[in-house]
């Protein structure tokens, strides 16, 4: 957490979260730069591993949206 | 581009129509093909021969502020790709030398011996969308155009603050190129005044003059905006809201009629004089002015009208009906879009779909007689072939390349593994592009492309159609969305969002490595339409849907059909409402495709796009009965009503009412008006406040309508109509100039001020501030009349069974505001009339008629087929728990037997892909198509790859 760049790790809904994020885009709404986001048809299709494997893989904090 | 793309649409460009002969479903029509110089079956597009064209001239497309070649190609994405000789300014066509594109052009392309061609084509019917032109902003002498250039005109103002327009997207003026430090938006340049000859409203100024000044204040955050108008007529959904937006973040919104705007030959700035509503003349400079000009019926309309045989109006807009708002007066021959009356872009499209139902209406007996399929070649299988990864990274004009570093971007995608090759386009989604990229499929022998670009949510179908024509299963492409989720919202951070943009191709690239070719199932469609609503929409769709051929159900609340149109006696051009009304309930009783269901609720609505099941329970046979429809589609026109408030005495003095009771009492002669009377009219009345910020579009044309037959009942009675904007738009503008000269007294009042009414012993009492004369004005109302807002029906039982989501206003959400106006979020789903937004008689028939257009699309397709993200079960693995059945929240699973244990089994159409499933699944049996377990363990990993 020292790295004073946070990684953020964002699974998004393909339905909801992920359209208003893309209506965000629309509205050029500014927000920091550091989410990556993965698509997902529904926040239901998130296991518990891949909030693991993120942290793992080095997310600072992980944004579920949906 | 999808038009482009359709097999069944043959796109003649160049051309004028001579003559129109025959008549409807039979007509003979002649066309002159001009020469374009350039064969299209040659020309490939690659822009070769531009550099080498020693002619350059003004750019039509950028409004002729940058220059352009004699031989060029009108914008990047236009359809067709070819090129197109000027034949003005070419100089082998005016002076016989040159032909340095010839010469250029590898392909041999270039042809000057074509000659215009005189060709004759046999169709059914023919829709008329020649659009609208600006007007010729020169006649506005007073407001300097043609002295400064430093005074452009809307669109002017467009191309300019586009990344495609001539300073590349940085706001610049015309004279110095320098960023102006404030601009001026002068409204009503040429439009609701007589001097231009154009006394009706453009309708799309205001909407399009706050549009440019939000856009402009996110490139220039420091720009100071001003904008002078007479009324801000935002009507229309979210408009209003947009409005609020533009006062919020700054822009000045002085209310005022601008008399001059005189340029300083030193400064090459501009002072505009004004008058403001007190009286008082006002002097301010700006450094660059925007005329939001008017709109005018296209160039070359007169010929036309003679050409097809069809009337205009006085302005030289087809004529149409208001109960046939698509059709010209010649049978056959159908409009839609500017060419009808001015419009904004959503009803444009809806018109589109409206006079294309008129058409299907016409020809539904000659329906899939002529019909081309598009092909598509054969599947390559890709199993185990080597991975071999094409990047595709778009500029996107500047929208993209304006931000994040697109070369870099690329270079990185092309050392990712497995990668082969990467190609920047300047748009992606062009026409050019997609050939590009189809070409680069086959020649590289790609297997798997990613794309980065915009959203998967609008293009990756266009994409997936790409990879099919190149012979690839469409579940091999993979986007990654560097545009909405990342330049868009990181402006600027151009650094970070450019290792943003890296990691998201990474992690698709990650992801992308693991596609497969996956199947789409069919789904059968089943050919009926449900309509819900028996007002004029409902009506209206129901009588499209069967006079198309197909069978249909028309369900009620009421016990009969109507709804508000049985408070409509009356309308601003003087058709008569109510015998329309009788006209088409007859057409529809008599009609053995409608099913009516009058006194009938929704119970219940299950299925998906092409196999719905209704529960309606109808009481019309003594007593309440449940009855099941089974139905492909359904259309959703449940309607709206006056809201009713609680200020201004309503239901506390029998004095005031509400617009449309007025009406009525009108037409049955029940409303005491008499000579003396004075009739005080509010408007906005629980409208563009804070519980409803939105105009509910009709009432403003509603008072004026009912304050004219006032007046032409009891000329001396006295109307006052009290507004905050008058929003008489289109050619309604007419009847509001009518109205003041008949005596009808208009006085403004704003929010903050509104009028107080007081009962004094029965007596109405009406106090308002007037802004002219600066003091309170007191009027004696024997009658006072509420312009209330329009709020939509609500039916919360049958709301909770339809997953359709609404705006916070309670009105129907359409999938697009612009491109997709009639199609709700759910499939096979359809929404017009007021359910979709408040709108008068004519624009409910047009939306009516396009989601009927929409609906029978579908239906008459006759399928669907089921996106292959849908679950898949490996019956090896299943253990026969149940529980994917269990949490499955479409039913989309079914446990069937298979020998001794029970295995899990996906309904391909009722499942939306959610996942819940897999997730659940104990042993992994479930996987769901283009959303594995193993593809995002992938881009989880390629998350944490990237650079610190």
């Amino acid at each position: 957490m020292s790295d004073p760049i946070p990684k953020i790790l964002g699974f998004m809904c393909h339905w909801c979260c992920y359209a208003a994020a893309d209506a965000a885009g629309v509205a050029r709404m500014q927000y920091p730069p550091h989410i990556r986001v993965i698509r997902v048809m529904c926040t239901g299709r998130i296991e518990p591993g891949y909030i693991l494997s993120g942290f793992l893989n080095g997310a600072d904090g992980i944004f579920v949206g949906g | 581009m999808e038009a482009g793309r359709s097999p069944n649409i043959e796109i003649i460009t160049n051309a004028e129509v001579e003559g129109v002969k025959g008549q409807a479903g039979n007509f003979t029509v002649q066309l002159k093909k001009n020469p374009r110089y350039v064969d299209s079956s040659k020309c490939t597009g690659c822009g070769f021969c531009s550099p080498y064209c020693p002619v350059t001239i003004p750019d039509p497309y950028n409004q002729y502020l940058n220059q352009k070649k004699a031989i060029d190609i009108l914008y990047t994405q236009a359809i067709p790709s070819t090129y197109y000789v000027d034949p003005e300014h070419c100089l082998f066509l005016n002076k016989q030398e040159c032909k340095q594109c010839t010469k250029a052009c590898q392909s041999g392309a270039i042809d000057f011996n074509q000659k215009p061609e005189t060709e004759v084509y046999n169709v059914g019917a023919i829709i008329l969308s020649p659009g609208f032109k600006d007007i010729d902003p020169s006649i506005l002498g007073d407001y300097s155009y043609s002295e400064s250039a430093n005074v452009v005109t809307g669109v002017e103002f467009e191309r300019i603050s586009s990344a495609s327009g001539p300073y590349l997207g940085k706001i610049s003026r015309p004279s110095d190129l320098k960023k102006p430090k404030n601009i001026a938006f002068i409204q009503c340049a040429g439009s609701r005044s007589s001097e231009s000859g154009n006394s009706y409203c453009s309708s799309v100024c205001c909407k399009y003059a706050v549009k440019d000044a939000i856009v402009a204040l996110e490139h220039e955050p420091d720009l100071e905006i001003t904008i002078f108008f007479m009324d801000m007529r935002m009507f229309g959904k979210g408009l209003e809201e947009f409005y609020i937006r533009a006062v919020s973040s700054g822009v000045r919104f002085v209310r005022s009629r601008v008399s001059e705007v005189k340029r300083d030959l030193v400064s090459e700035d501009l002072k505009v004089r004004y008058v403001d509503e007190n009286g008082e003349v006002h002097e301010e400079v700006f450094e660059l002015v925007v005329l939001p000009t008017g709109l005018v019926p296209p160039a070359g309309n007169y010929s036309l009208a003679k050409s097809t045989g069809i009337a205009l109006n006085k302005y030289g807009f087809c004529s149409s009906g208001l109960f046939t708002p698509m059709s010209a007066s010649r049978d056959g021959i159908y409009v839609s879009g500017g060419f009808r009356e001015p419009t904004a872009l959503p009803d444009s499209v809806i018109q589109a779909s409206g006079a294309s139902a008129c058409v299907s209406e016409l020809l539904s007996n000659a329906r899939n007689s002529m019909v081309k399929q598009k092909k598509f070649p054969g599947e390559v299988a890709v199993g185990s072939d080597e991975l071999r990864i094409g990047v595709f990274v778009c500029h996107c004009g500047k929208n993209i390349g304006g931000v994040v570093d697109v070369p870099h971007v690329a270079k990185y995608a092309a050392e990712l593994p497995d990668v082969v090759m990467t190609r920047e386009n300047l748009y992606s989604c062009s026409d050019d592009a997609q050939t590009l990229i189809s070409e680069m499929i086959v020649k590289e022998k790609l297997n798997r492309v990613v794309i980065a670009a915009c959203t998967p949510r609008t293009h990756e179908p266009l994409f997936q159609e790409t990879l099919r024509e190149a012979g690839l299963n469409k579940c091999l492409v993979e986007m990654a969305n560097i545009r909405d989720q990342c330049s868009w919202v990181h402006s600027h951070e151009k650094d970070e969002a450019t290792r943003k943009a890296k990691d998201l191709v990474r992690m698709a690239v990650a992801k992308a490595r693991l596609v497969e070719s996956l199947d789409e199932p069919v789904i059968e469609v089943i050919q009926k339409v449900l309509v819900i609503g028996g007002g004029l929409a409902g009506m209206t769709a129901a009588l499209s849907v069967a006079d198309q051929g197909f069978e249909c159900f028309l369900v009620e609340r009421a016990t009969e059909l109507g709804g508000n149109m049985r408070k409509l006696r009356y309308t601003l051009r003087g058709e008569n409402p109510q015998s329309y009304l009788d006209d088409i309930i007859a057409r529809i009783t008599d009609n053995e495709m409608i099913h009516v269901f009058t006194n009938a609720g929704v119970e219940s609505i299950d299925g998906f796009v092409g196999n719905f099941r209704t529960v309606v329970s109808s009481g019309q046979n003594n007593g309440s009965e449940n009855i099941e429809l089974q139905h492909g589609a359904l259309i959703l026109a449940t309607g709206a009503r006056s809201f009713e408030p609680d200020e201004y005495l309503y239901r506390k003095n029998d004095k005031v009412l509400l617009q449309h009771e007025l009406e009525v009492r009108l037409a049955e002669g029940d409303h005491g008006i008499s000579k003396a009377s004075s009739v005080v009219m509010i408007q906005c009345v629980g409208s563009r406040d804070e519980d409803r910020p939105y105009c509910s579009s009709i009432c403003c044309g509603m008072a004026v309508k009912n304050a004219l037959i006032i007046k032409e009942m009891e000329p001396t009675a006295t109307v006052y109509i009290l507004y905050r904007d008058m929003t008489t738009y289109g050619f309604n503008e007419d009847y509001y100039d009518l109205a003041r000269k008949k005596g009808v007294i208009f006085i403004r009042y704003d929010i903050l001020h509104k009028p107080e009414v007081s009962d004094a012993g029965g007596k109405v009492v009406v106090k308002l501030r007037d802004h002219i004369l600066g003091g309170n004005i007191i009027i004696d109302a024997d009658l006072l009349v509420l312009s209330t807002a329009i709020v939509p029906n609500k039916d919360e039982a049958m709301e909770r069974t339809l997953s359709v989501p609404c705006s916070s206003d309670g009105f129907y959400l359409e999938s697009h505001v612009q491109l997709k106006p009639v199609d709700s979020y759910v499939d096979g789903i359809f929404i017009c009339g007021m359910a979709h937004f408040p709108k008068p008689v004519d624009e409910s028939i047009a939306q009516a008629k396009a989601a009927a257009s929409r609906a029978v699309i579908l239906l008459s397709k006759g399928y669907v087929k089921a996106e292959p993200i849908i679950s898949s079960c490996d019956v090896d693995t299943c253990i026969g728990c149940s529980l994917c059945e269990y949490f499955c929240p479409y039913g989309a699973i079914r446990m069937v037997k298979s020998e001794k244990t029970k295995k899990a089994e996906i309904v391909a159409a009722a499942c939306k892909g959610c996942g819940v499933c897999a997730t659940y699944c104990p042993t992994k049996a479930l996987s769901m198509g283009r959303f594995t377990d193993e593809q995002i363990y992938a881009q989880i990993e390629a998350f944490g790859q990237g650079e610190k």
